[in-house]
């Protein structure tokens, strides 16, 4: 795949095209439609916790969320396939890889919402929290992939990124290390085609991201990302090599973010609704739901169904986020050091005493 | 026990944890092959293997950022930065993950890492080759800042410095890595993290200092023991977490401080030992505390250093005034 896909040919790997037909069979991964069909469900799944996270912050019940709505596809085209002893490094826009990898709807919500203690996963091995600076997670892939190799232990390493963060000095470092230390990292740049206002075509010369790879010694390949099948193929192909010790990939899933940056953001400041119209015809579970449809597997009345009971489950989730015990002083001062030195004692001590103070009588 | 200069030292704690913990690697610029550009890592990759003792390319925020990812799988990496004033491109990596990701996971993924840099001055040495940066990363929440002086604490405090599951940024005073030699013993040993040292008791004055410029207070203490004013000498150790009890302690008894250190004055290490001195000792203060730090300039090139770098004579002349204020 990475010869026949090699950026320096210009070819991007599409496997099903916009109306669900698949026009690439040579290569559609083998998974048989049943897997399919939990992958769309899942997809959906994924896509209505994430419109409730944006509703629930309309409602001020949650603080500023970055919706995923669009992307669904690579999230859980890639998440299906990491493995318990797998290492997932995400930036903050793949909601999906979160779920499959063990964090809970509460987690999610607790982290959006404002508490530390939703980035603690304790249902997910192998994760680190969110990183919100751009491309500086890409570094703790390589090092983890390093220790894995030095450990020899099982288990490969998927780290997430955007098209902005390929900018960021700490993608290239990054991608150099693995280069060299041949390190069995997936870094999956999620082509959204904007980093926040910006298009992609201001953010680089290069003719796509996956090209970069090339300058790096490592394998490349540009897929659609909103093709389920075409970012599965390209993650199971490049985790192959990875767990087989072939180093490092650099996959560059292109695609739309239907939604806003953040729910700080408005994107009809840099973008045209004409745009959006266009890549709303190319929406990945559209598209998944097309070929389901087509083998008589999907039907609006499921769908239907599902989405209510999703929407219950998901509130479930919110509900225990929102009702979790309120932020105590010490959550702030304990996890610092190992041993709480001298002056934060003294510091939450002395907050403690303004908190117990007795006001004078009046 | 054997005479080791602080290069040595640093190397002798380094051997002493690779060979007791499989779990430690060192890597950095030229730190395998070639043992550093001061040779400390020297001989080490030859005695632990290329896996373990490595050349990194050259990129300081993926040295420190991989690092991180290495402590979230079970690694304790002990990284060099080249000079301290090549340190700002793994700036980001220090404040946004190596401090916060023990806070941000909520204590489940922990970062025992060491980050090894030589700082300072008085080497006629390149620019951004002489700079102290100590107080930028005293200023990040999550993270030990240690300095030491001698040798023997060289060794003591690198150890515990590995030994720790906080992230420590080890700071070495490039000036004395050989200009002072000790007996240092060549078993292991550990000298606490967070704890100053009172090298000299002494009730007219306090100074309190780290690094390369204990050396040149202790010679500032024979013309003011000649002028008959007894000085208690404080070496820091740690800057971060501050030992703020020992200091106290000695500002109460002797009502005066003067803080000598490199880099810029405002806002720097000197300034938040004052401050100690103001909120723990205000009512056995006999004069203004003050400091002696550098000037809030950029050090200048060789043939201008000595004006920024302290010497005994411009100490002594500082301790004079304060006792006699």
């Amino acid at each position: 795949m990475f010869e026949e896909f090699d950026p320096l040919k210009g070819k991007t790997l599409q496997i099903m095209d916009d109306e669900g037909k698949i026009v690439n069979e040579k290569w559609k991964p083998d998974i048989p439609d049943e897997k399919v069909l939990e992958a769309c469900k899942f997809m959906l799944f994924a896509r209505t916790a994430d419109r409730m996270a944006v509703s629930y912050q309309r409602q001020g019940r949650m603080y500023t969320y970055p919706p995923n709505l669009g992307q669904e596809a690579i999230a859980v085209g890639a998440g299906l396939q990491m493995r318990r002893e797998d290492w997932l490094v995400p930036a903050f826009r793949e909601l999906g890889a979160w779920l499959l990898k063990g964090a809970t709807l509460k987690d999610v919500f607790l982290y959006w919402g404002g508490h530390e203690d939703g980035s603690r996963y304790p249902g997910a091995p192998n994760m680190l929290p969110s990183s919100v600076p751009i491309a500086s997670q890409l570094p703790h892939a390589v090092g983890i992939g390093y220790a894995l190799k030095y450990l020899k232990k099982e288990g490969i390493v998927f780290a997430f990124c955007g098209d902005g963060a390929t900018s960021e000095g700490d993608f290239h470092e990054a991608l150099n290390f693995a280069g060299v230390w041949k390190v069995p990292v997936l870094f999956i740049v999620q082509n959204n085609q904007y980093a926040i206002s910006m298009p992609v075509a201001k953010q680089t010369a290069s003719s796509s991201l996956a090209i970069k790879s090339v300058a790096f010694g490592i394998d490349g390949v540009q897929v659609d990302g909103n093709d389920f099948f075409a970012v599965y193929a390209a993650v199971q192909g490049a985790s192959a090599n990875a767990r087989a010790g072939k180093g490092p990939t650099l996959i560059e899933a292109v695609t739309f973010r239907r939604g806003a940056h953040t729910t700080s953001d408005d994107p009809t400041l840099y973008r045209t609704t004409e745009e959006e119209k266009k890549w709303e015809m190319k929406d990945p579970v559209r598209r998944l739901k097309q070929y389901l449809t087509a083998k008589g597997l999907w039907e609006e009345k499921d769908e239907t169904t599902w989405v209510e009971q999703y929407q219950k489950e998901i509130d479930a989730g919110f509900s225990e986020a929102e009702n979790y015990p309120p932020y105590k002083l010490e959550d702030a001062f304990r996890y610092l050091y190992e041993e709480m030195p001298e002056e934060l004692k003294k510091q939450q001590a002395a907050y403690e005493k303004f908190l117990n103070r007795k006001e004078p009588a009046q | 026990m054997s005479v080791m200069n602080m290069v040595q030292a640093l190397n002798s704690a380094l051997d002493i944890k690779l060979a007791e913990d499989p779990m430690i690697v060192t890597y950095g610029e030229d730190v395998g092959v070639e043992g550093g550009v001061f040779r400390v890592t020297e001989g080490l990759q030859k005695k632990y293997g290329e896996e373990r003792v490595f050349d990194s390319p050259l990129a300081e925020s993926a040295i420190v950022g991989s690092a991180v990812g290495m402590c979230a799988a079970g690694l304790r990496p002990v990284v060099e930065i080249q000079f301290s004033g090549f340190a700002f491109p793994a700036f980001n990596q220090i404040v946004a993950h190596v401090s916060r990701l023990h806070n941000r996971s909520r204590g489940r993924y922990k970062v025992p890492m060491v980050i090894r840099m030589p700082y300072g001055g008085g080497i006629k040495a390149l620019e951004h080759h002489s700079e102290s940066e100590e107080a930028f990363f005293a200023h990040i929440p999550g993270i030990k800042v240690v300095i030491p002086s001698t040798p023997h604490d060289a060794k003591g405090l690198l150890i515990a410095a590995i030994e720790s599951d906080d992230p420590v940024v080890f700071m070495e005073p490039k000036r004395i890595y050989r200009a002072i030699k000790q007996e240092v013993a060549a078993e292991k040993f550990a000298i606490p993290l967070g704890k100053a040292k009172v090298l000299a008791e002494g009730s007219d004055l306090t100074v309190v200092t780290y690094g390369a410029f204990v050396r040149e207070c202790q010679k500032a203490m024979i013309p003011a023991k000649e002028a008959g004013i007894s000085v208690e000498l404080i070496d820091l150790r740690t800057i971060s977490p501050l030992d703020r009890e020992t200091l106290a302690e000695s500002i109460r008894k002797t009502g005066r401080l003067l803080v000598v250190n490199e880099g810029p004055g405002c806002c720097g290490v000197a300034a938040e030992l004052m401050a100690v001195a103001c909120e723990e000792a205000f009512l056995s203060l006999e004069a203004p505390p003050t400091r002696l730090a550098g000037f809030d300039t950029i050090i200048p090139l060789p043939r201008g250093e000595h004006f920024y770098i302290h010497s005994p004579e411009r100490i002594f002349y500082e301790i004079r005034k304060l006792a006699d204020f």
